[in-house]
């Protein structure tokens, strides 16, 4: 990795730009595979680019029952999409903003953009979005630790603080602790299905609101507001993505061509996700928690894995 | 130290002239204790910017007098929250407990001297100090607990706080007697002393006094009656500063042992974890708006001693850098949980003197009625939930990253408990707290009185006010305070020179993310407000179902009941629930509630049965005289016959 | 010699107290029996020393003429004659009282006390005397009997100290003025309020002060 500032510069420009650009893309790609995998041709590629250009034309309707906290819930999600994506690596170029302890950060953004969904959702005085608000809070409870003790095994394997330097830093290879390693991931992997609404957890093309999860805290936004909900979703998949991508890239000489590894990653994982929900059928939602409660275990068997 | 002196008279009196004024009697008294605050809080500043502790000393007493108040930086820092929080709760009670209540002019007085007697707790430096200040601020807060005596539900909270609180002393006063050596000064303790079973037996009998008075686990069984019985400017100030006084007494003791042995720090985590899981999780299930926030108090005294816990773990093998920040966490914590639960108490005042009712299930869509609350109190949601920029999460930041240090370079297994008990301990605060903003101030109204309600005065949106923004700025610029959190965490952690702990937890780079953070979600507000249709009385759409009745709205019990029924082996919840049956079924009901695992589950059974079975000894007391003569000529007899025998 | 006469006598007033129900005898045999214990020191042959006839003129004053004047104003006041329906009866109280006396002749004789003093008598008496001062303050139900009795216990404690006079007469001397806080605290205060507060002079009623 070259040290002249103009190469970093570089590539945290390419960084925060596709941190800006390429959200949009993955849900077109998920949506494209599991189209295909059905037999049909499917939504194009780029639909959500699309879709948020017509969104963004579009006028917002705000019911009375609505307060300004409906509107915060979007803001706040692309807003701590935005942070967090300046702090996680992606591949295996360090972030913009790195420090110890920057993993606190990341997984407390998503928990503000969480706590401002739910609100938001409250705030119609709806039921369906009181249920899924309450369904949401409650997987929170089981990912939230299942994220931390993935950060702290991987903060044991690597010893640096820092997400650039536990999913990032040269001196960490694959080989040093595969178990435990494999172990995180797959604990990583529940988490981000969950976060990010997928099936196994939750249906995002169903339309029967009683099962819905995010689908249903979104339900009453429109316009422009709706437009930050997809794309605050997208980047979530985004930067999500990258913290399972990251260590799992394997390290070349040259860093441009680590970039295209990870674009490429990104569309690996991508279609990973879609193969996922085209084979899987969502669960019932009391064997949710058992879903979640194996990742929790994951992780913390992979920490555990690590201490002796 | 005149300043100290002067601060802690002017509050201590700061009741007096409402005794004899008629009217005006609680502008004086807010007067004063703001006089009284600036000359403290001037004090403290002096003391944390680095000058020498001032401290006086009376020389008559045989048991050591040398420095008998003395206000160091450990002092210094728990003092800002004392005086802060209870000058914002004596303006709120302008407004909140004005002269139309007729307890008011005690309120006032009792309210100024327990103040006082904390002032002069956080300067105590010498155990009879120490005890004397503790029992005179027991007990007069006792009286401010009781400011509605006539509500039997409140005498029965007074009482079971004062058996707490009495019962924590007698702890106390066996803990000082085994741990002085001579005199009674507050001197570290002589290496090696903390091995001994003298020393454990010390430390134990201060965690149970020190326990009770805090809160943790199974000594927080008088927060949730307490809290929920007394005024909510009174609940303010006890889960704000009271209890904080418990975390000050562990503090000083934590400071003074040079070598604690490692199961002190464990058991201070494992103390932590519990307290706060188990505090968070109850308050899932309250629908009383005051008891759900005692049990986030108890919440965050588990955090608190998590800090404290990692801090003294990190004494034991020897890691600074994890002393400093698990100490750092643990002191802002307490600065921070004044700040934030004190503006929840005074929002909750608020929304009870608004609606009538402390029932959360009664209020919803408040933020329309009384949007200076909503805002304050979604400040204070915002802070205790631990999310970034607000101050909770600072503090919870440092204690993090005093369990990341530990977990990766200490080789312990305890960090990782923290770790995960603090993650999971967030996440279902969010829910918590999401729950009771969205109830009480989103939706629509429940009940008339909560559509009816109307927005407080401005003496009581002031200090929610200020409190609030107190809040935003040490989160946003946390680097304010890190010159004197620094130096109070040293001295707590009884590290020698001065530490740096505004780059070793990088506070500044928590400041250049939060302003940029700030202005991305401003833009958004802006672009999406920009297109947005012209605000008419258009219902929910809700997927066409538009029957937008406040009924249908999801009830708090609901909200909660996913990990209520998760938890339900731990909370152990009591329902009533008269199911529908038939084809025309009579109207039916469903309640659900959930006691105090101690109070209502082992405290009041056992002592209910002990009180049983003592009852059965009542046959010794008939009354009659002749028959106590008897029992004394039979043991008179007894012991003649057994001495010549 | 008379000393011993002295103590037989005493010890027979007991038996005199315990087996009566008229209260007014009650009070003279009391008041006998302070006397001859205020004499007492004299005839132990200790009126050498001029403060312990003192305190003889002054034990007796209290003991025979003090209280016994205190005593019968009170039932004046009170018109109580008879003890009516004590919880022992008499003859059951006789009994015990003799038995206690045998019995403490018997642990007298075991106790460590100098051989061959002239005080072997004095402790059988008056743990005699006390058991006596119990029996009536237990089994007596009329206030005025239990101030009798209170009397009696207080006597059997004097002659227990009379043992100490020659080397701790203010000991003594205290019980004295033991004597007069029985009779004027107690009679006159309690007794009045009792019978205001009651309106009867039957101390069953004080059990209603229970719990």
């Amino acid at each position: 990795m070259t040290d002249s500032t103009l190469v970093r510069s570089l590539h945290y420009l390419l960084h925060i730009l596709t941190a800006l650009l390429l959200p949009p893309l993955l849900p077109g790609l998920i949506n494209k595979v599991k189209a295909v995998a059905a037999g049909r041709q499917g939504p194009p590629v780029l639909q959500l680019y699309y879709d948020l250009a017509k969104l963004a034309r579009k006028r917002a309707v705000f019911s009375s029952t609505t307060t300004w906290v409906f509107l915060a819930g979007p803001v706040a999600v692309v807003a701590a999409g935005l942070v967090a994506s300046l702090l996680v690596p992606f591949g295996h170029s360090p972030s913009p903003v790195n420090f110890e302890g920057d993993m606190i950060l990341f997984a407390y953004l998503f928990g503000l953009a969480r706590f401002a969904t739910v609100v938001s959702a409250l705030d119609t005085g709806s039921s369906f979005e009181g249920m899924g608000a309450a369904r949401e809070v409650t997987f929170s409870v089981l990912t939230e630790p299942a994220l931390f003790l993935g950060f702290a095994a991987l903060a044991k394997a690597s010893g640096s603080l820092s997400l650039s330097g536990m999913l990032a830093s040269p001196g960490f290879a694959i080989t040093r602790a595969t178990g435990p390693f494999i172990l995180v991931l797959a604990g990583w992997m529940i988490v981000f299905l969950t976060e990010n609404s997928r099936i196994p957890v939750d249906d995002p093309n169903t339309h029967l609101e009683l099962t819905m999860i995010h689908e249903v805290m979104v339900l009453d936004h429109s316009g422009r507001p709706l437009a930050l909900v997809l794309y605050g979703a997208s980047l979530k998949l985004l930067v999500l993505g990258a913290l399972i991508v990251g260590p799992l890239l394997p390290r070349t000489s040259d860093p441009w061509l680590d970039w295209a590894g990870f674009y490429a990653a990104m569309g690996l994982l991508a279609v990973a996700v879609g193969l996922v929900e085209s084979a899987t059928a969502r669960f019932r939602m009391n064997r949710v928690p058992q879903f979640l409660v194996a990742g929790l275990l994951a992780t913390a068997f992979a920490f555990f894995l690590l201490q002796a | 130290m005149i300043l100290f002196a002067l601060s802690a008279f002017l509050v201590a009196v700061s009741g007096v002239p409402g005794l004899f004024l008629h009217t005006g009697g609680g502008k004086a008294s807010a007067w004063l204790l703001g006089l009284g605050a600036l000359a403290g809080l001037a004090a403290a500043g002096l003391v944390l910017c680095g000058n020498a502790p001032p401290s006086v000393a009376l020389h008559s007493t045989p048991l050591g007098t040398m420095g008998l108040l003395r206000l160091d930086p450990i002092g210094a820092f728990f003092l800002v929250p004392v005086l802060l929080l209870s000058t914002c709760d004596a303006v709120f009670a302008l407004g909140y407990w004005g002269d139309q209540h007729e307890s008011a002019r005690r309120l006032r007085l009792l309210f100024g001297i327990t103040t006082a007697f904390m002032v002069l707790l956080v300067a105590a430096s010498h155990a009879l100090t120490f005890l004397l200040a503790w029992e005179g601020m027991a007990v007069t807060a006792f009286f401010l607990v009781i400011a509605e005596d006539r509500d039997p539900e409140t005498r029965r909270a007074g009482w079971i706080y004062l058996v707490s609180t009495h019962s924590g002393t007698l702890c106390l006063f066996a803990a000082f007697g085994l741990a002085a050596t001579g005199n009674f000064l507050f001197l570290p303790w002589t290496p090696g002393l903390a091995g001994t079973t003298r020393g454990t037996a010390a430390f134990l009998l201060f965690l149970v006094g020190f326990g009770l008075k805090a809160g943790i686990f199974p000594l927080h069984f008088w927060l949730p009656p307490a809290h929920a019985a007394a005024p909510s400017h009174v609940s303010s100030l006890m889960s704000g500063i009271l209890i904080k006084m418990g975390i000050l007494g562990l503090v000083r003791l934590l400071c003074l042992v040079p070598d604690p042995p490692l199961w002190w720090g464990a058991l201070l985590v494992a103390l932590g974890a519990l307290s706060g899981l188990l505090g968070v999780a109850f308050a899932l299930a309250q629908h009383d708006l005051k008891r759900l926030l005692a049990y986030h108090s108890i919440e965050n005294i588990g955090i608190i001693l998590l800090g404290l816990g990692l801090g003294t773990l990190g004494k034991s093998t020897g890691h600074p850098v994890i002393q400093l920040l698990g100490f750092a966490g643990a002191l802002l914590h307490v600065l921070n949980h004044s700040l934030f639960k004190g503006l929840l108490f005074l929002g909750a005042g608020s929304v009870v003197m608004a609606t009538g009712s402390r029932d959360i299930e009664r209020a919803g869509g408040l933020a329309r009625a009384i949007p200076f609350t909503a805002g304050a109190f979604l400040a204070g949601s915002w802070a205790i939930c631990g999310l970034p920029p607000l101050n909770g999460f600072v503090s919870e930041w440092l204690i993090y990253l005093a369990a990341f240090h530990g977990l990766a370079f200490a080789h312990s297994a305890w960090p990782v408990l923290a770790l995960g008990a603090l993650a999971m301990i967030g996440a279902l605060a969010a829910a918590c707290f999401a729950k009771v903003f969205g109830v009480v101030f989103l939706g629509q109204p429940r009940t008339p009185q909560a559509a009816g309600a109307v927005e407080s005065p401005r003496s009581m949106l002031v200090p929610m006010g200020v409190l609030a923004a107190c809040c935003a700025a040490l989160g946003v610029a946390p680097v304010a305070v890190a010159p004197a959190l620094a130096r109070a965490a040293g001295a707590a952690a009884g590290l020698p020179g001065p530490a740096s702990l505004g780059s070793l937890a990088h506070f500044g780079i928590l400041t250049a993310i939060a302003l940029p953070m700030l202005a991305a979600a401003a833009l958004a507000w802006a672009w999406s407000r920009k297109g947005s249709v012209p605000r008419a009385a258009l219902p929910t759409w809700d997927c066409g179902y538009a029957a937008a009745s406040p009924r249908i709205q999801y009830t708090a019990s609901s909200f909660a009941d996913g990990l209520v029924s998760a938890m339900r082996y731990v909370l152990l919840p009591q329902v009533r629930w008269l199911r529908v049956r038939g084809l025309f079924p009579s109207p039916r009901s469903y309640r659900s509630h959930v006691p105090d695992p101690v109070l209502d589950r082992v405290a009041e059974p056992s002592l209910g049965f002990a009180a049983r079975g003592l009852a059965a000894l009542h046959f010794f007391q008939s009354g009659q005289l002749p028959l106590y003569l008897l029992y004394i000529l039979i043991t008179l007899v007894a012991l003649l016959v057994w001495m010549v025998a | 010699m008379l000393r011993d006469l002295l103590i037989a006598l005493i010890v027979l007033t007991n038996f005199t107290l315990v087996a009566t129900s008229r209260i007014n005898k009650m009070i003279q045999v009391a008041v006998i029996q302070g006397v001859m214990l205020g004499l007492l020191p004299l005839a132990m042959g200790l009126g050498r020393h001029l403060h312990i006839v003192l305190m003889v003129i002054a034990a007796v004053t209290v003991k025979g003429w003090l209280i016994p004047y205190l005593f019968r104003r009170a039932s004046r006041k009170v018109k109580v004659d008879r003890e009516l329906s004590p919880y022992m009866g008499f003859t059951a109280s006789l009994v015990l009282c003799a038995l206690g006396t045998g019995l403490a002749l018997m642990l007298a004789s075991n106790l460590p006390l100098a051989p061959g003093s002239q005080y072997t008598l004095f402790v059988p008496a008056s743990l005699s005397t006390l058991l006596t001062g119990f029996i009536l303050l237990i089994t007596r139900r009329k206030a005025l009997s239990q101030v009798v009795g209170y009397l009696v216990l207080e006597n059997g404690i004097y002659l227990f100290g009379l043992m100490l006079v020659e080397e701790m007469p203010l000991l003594v001397e205290t019980g004295i003025l033991l004597d007069l806080f029985v009779g004027i605290f107690v009679m006159g205060i309690v007794i009045n309020h009792i019978t205001v507060a009651f309106d009867s002079m039957d101390t069953r009623h004080l059990a209603e002060l229970k719990d």
